[in-house]
């Protein structure tokens, strides 16, 4: 077999249990393949070739010994603000460009209990600050179905990579829409789990309350398959809940007969693209000729506040959290001064890019003295209203459905200039985090010759449920087994 | 609302942010626009609401207060831009 590189992770899995392949073939084949489009595409920051080849020899030593295990042996790549020990991790920022981490995140911890194959990390925006991975300090990603536009973001690189298999499957992190959006824009299958579902430790911080890592994958039962794995309570995020992880794969039973499910109106926004709402509205006509019950007439009068709100809390927060590169510990320092201040605010000054650089100044305000009730409390106390909506939705319906973002991919270029804009195209995503639920987006059909993303958002906990009405559509039809061009 | 050019830089001030002259000008407008998006909020009813601090519903979680290894002095000193035997070596900070 020539084109391994193209296995579903259950695919690949199957062969490898089977032994009909091993893991050095498969890992060599994504190897190849990432050295073949990796020129057109820059989805990755680095690759590590050797110890890639490496862990997929002590995977078949595993499995000629008798052990498998589901992720064993099989290539992922990892979003670069993920800690990989020993293994350069640098959120696409000057600040960490040469920083080697001292230990793994949980994830990683939990890819290699599993023995899975890291092939390297992937680009995003710089500390994901972004919707389409321009804000690279590296080099931007660009899109396998069409190279002249953006992958969205900030997980543009993972998502990226499993468009153009480079690799079987990514991991990303999503703050406000950032697995989502992207996995939209690339025709791939991306998962926001409940906040707290998988462990932070090692996620390099942008907003603490916000932020939760995900899979990106090629299929619904790979996203659950990797769910399996990355899922759990870990003693080192105090925000990481206690339940038992269920196993997500057995939640793939395709029917969803009288399932019922929401529409909310305020998700198909003004500005939307018309081939974006009709591809979403087939979809969920889809959904309603497979039994499940929808009410086109949902509403949510407080969408409107959402993005305003998470503008406020998620800068905010990053203020705070991007307070500790001082150039003292780690990461880029500012040499040429002996005077300390000048020292750290020249490093800042030099290490961030402009993005961040805006955010930390847009939080650093809303939490300062004379503004913080009325922007940061303000929006604390909106984001009890998004909530509590999400939470009175919830008790009449199974799950929402909505687009993924108001448009296709747009050209690269064409909103770095006017961040109102870039920010407006996480308007779909971002009112999850603020709820703290969880939502997958599945390829959805194409405009323009663009993939396009519906979402599916579910009560907290409830990843089984989105994810069985993620398979059953997706066993429906096939625009996940479409090719991007590269 | 516009904000002037010494309100950005006490804010990159506050946050030790060095800004360039086209920065401040930049940032300014910009920090503007956005602002006035913000407005909306406004319109929102949270009279009797509590703030959200984080989605779920963990309070208070505690470990057992028990010795473990940490790790290596030389791997967290690895990444230090200046060091001195085992510390990181920094600038004066009272002169």
């Amino acid at each position: 077999m020539n084109d391994l590189y193209r296995l579903t992770v259950s695919q690949a899995h199957h062969l490898l249990k089977e032994r009909e392949i091993s893991s050095v073939e498969l890992t060599k084949a994504n190897l190849r393949r990432l050295a073949e489009v990796e020129d057109k595409v820059h989805a990755c920051v680095t690759i590590d070739e050797n110890t890639a080849i490496r862990q997929a020899e002590e995977a078949d030593k595993a499995i000629s010994d008798g052990e498998i295990k589901p992720l064993m042996g099989i290539p992922a790549l990892i979003k670069d603000n993920m800690c990989t020990k020993g293994l350069r991790t640098t959120c696409s920022s000057k600040m960490l460009e040469n920083f080697i981490p001292p230990y793994n995140a949980t994830v990683i911890e939990k890819l290699m209990a599993n023995k899975a194959v890291v092939l390297g990390k992937t680009n995003m925006d710089e500390f994901a600050m972004g919707s389409s991975t321009e804000n690279s300090a590296f080099y931007p990603t660009r899109n396998p179905w069409n190279l002249d536009c953006v992958p969205g973001g900030s997980s543009g690189g993972s998502c990226v990579s499993v468009a153009a298999d480079e690799t079987i499957y990514a991991l990303g992190s999503d703050t406000g829409g950032s697995i989502r959006q992207p996995a939209g824009f690339c025709g791939v299958v991306g998962l926001k789990p409940t906040y707290g579902r998988v462990s932070r430790f090692g996620l390099v911080a942008f907003a603490s309350s916000l932020d939760q890592i995900g899979p990106v994958t090629k299929s619904v039962a790979d996203c659950a398959l990797v769910m399996n794995s990355i899922a759990g309570h870990d003693p080192k995020d105090s925000t990481s809940v206690p339940y038992p992880v269920p196993d997500y794969t057995r939640a793939l039973v395709s029917d969803i007969k009288n399932m019922r499910i929401g529409v909310p109106q305020e998700y198909f926004v003004e500005g939307m693209q018309e081939d974006v709402r009709l591809n979403v509205q087939a979809a969920i006509s889809k959904l309603e000729e497979l039994g499940a019950k929808i009410d086109w007439d949902v509403s949510l009068p407080h969408t409107k506040y959402a993005l305003a709100a998470y503008y406020i809390l998620a800068p905010s927060e990053a203020s705070a959290n991007l307070a500790r590169y001082d150039g003292v510990k780690y990461g880029f320092s500012y040499q040429d001064t002996s005077n300390m201040w000048e020292a750290m605010e020249k490093t800042r000054q030099f290490g961030f890019g402009t993005e961040v650089k805006r955010r930390i100044m847009l939080g650093t305000y809303a939490l300062s003295a004379g503004y913080y009730d009325a922007y940061y409390l303000k929006a604390q106390k909106v984001r009890t209203l998004i909530r509590q909506e999400f939470d009175h939705a919830f008790e009449k319906y199974d799950a929402l459905v909505t687009p993924t973002s108001p448009t296709v991919a747009f050209k690269i270029g064409e909103k770095a200039d006017d961040p109102m804009q870039m920010y407006l195209s996480d308007v779909c995503t971002l009112p999850i985090n603020i709820a703290g639920v969880p939502a997958i987006s599945i390829p959805a059909g194409f405009a323009n010759g663009l993939p396009v993303g519906m979402q599916i958002i579910g009560k907290p906990f409830a990843e089984e449920t989105i994810l069985n009405i993620a398979f059953a559509y997706e066993q429906a039809v096939d625009w996940h087994k479409k090719k991007s061009p590269v | 609302m516009k904000l002037s050019h010494e309100e950005v830089k006490h804010i990159a001030l506050l946050a030790r942010l060095g800004l360039s002259e086209g920065e401040v000008e930049k940032f300014g407008l910009q920090l503007s626009d956005i602002l006035d998006n913000f407005e909306i909020l406004k319109q929102a009813d949270t009279s009797n609401l509590q703030p959200t601090t984080q989605s779920i519903a963990l309070q208070n979680v505690l470990r057992s207060d028990e010795a473990d290894v940490s790790y290596p002095a030389e791997d967290i000193l690895a990444n230090a831009p200046q060091r001195d035997n085992n510390y990181f070596k920094v600038r004066a900070v009272l002169e």
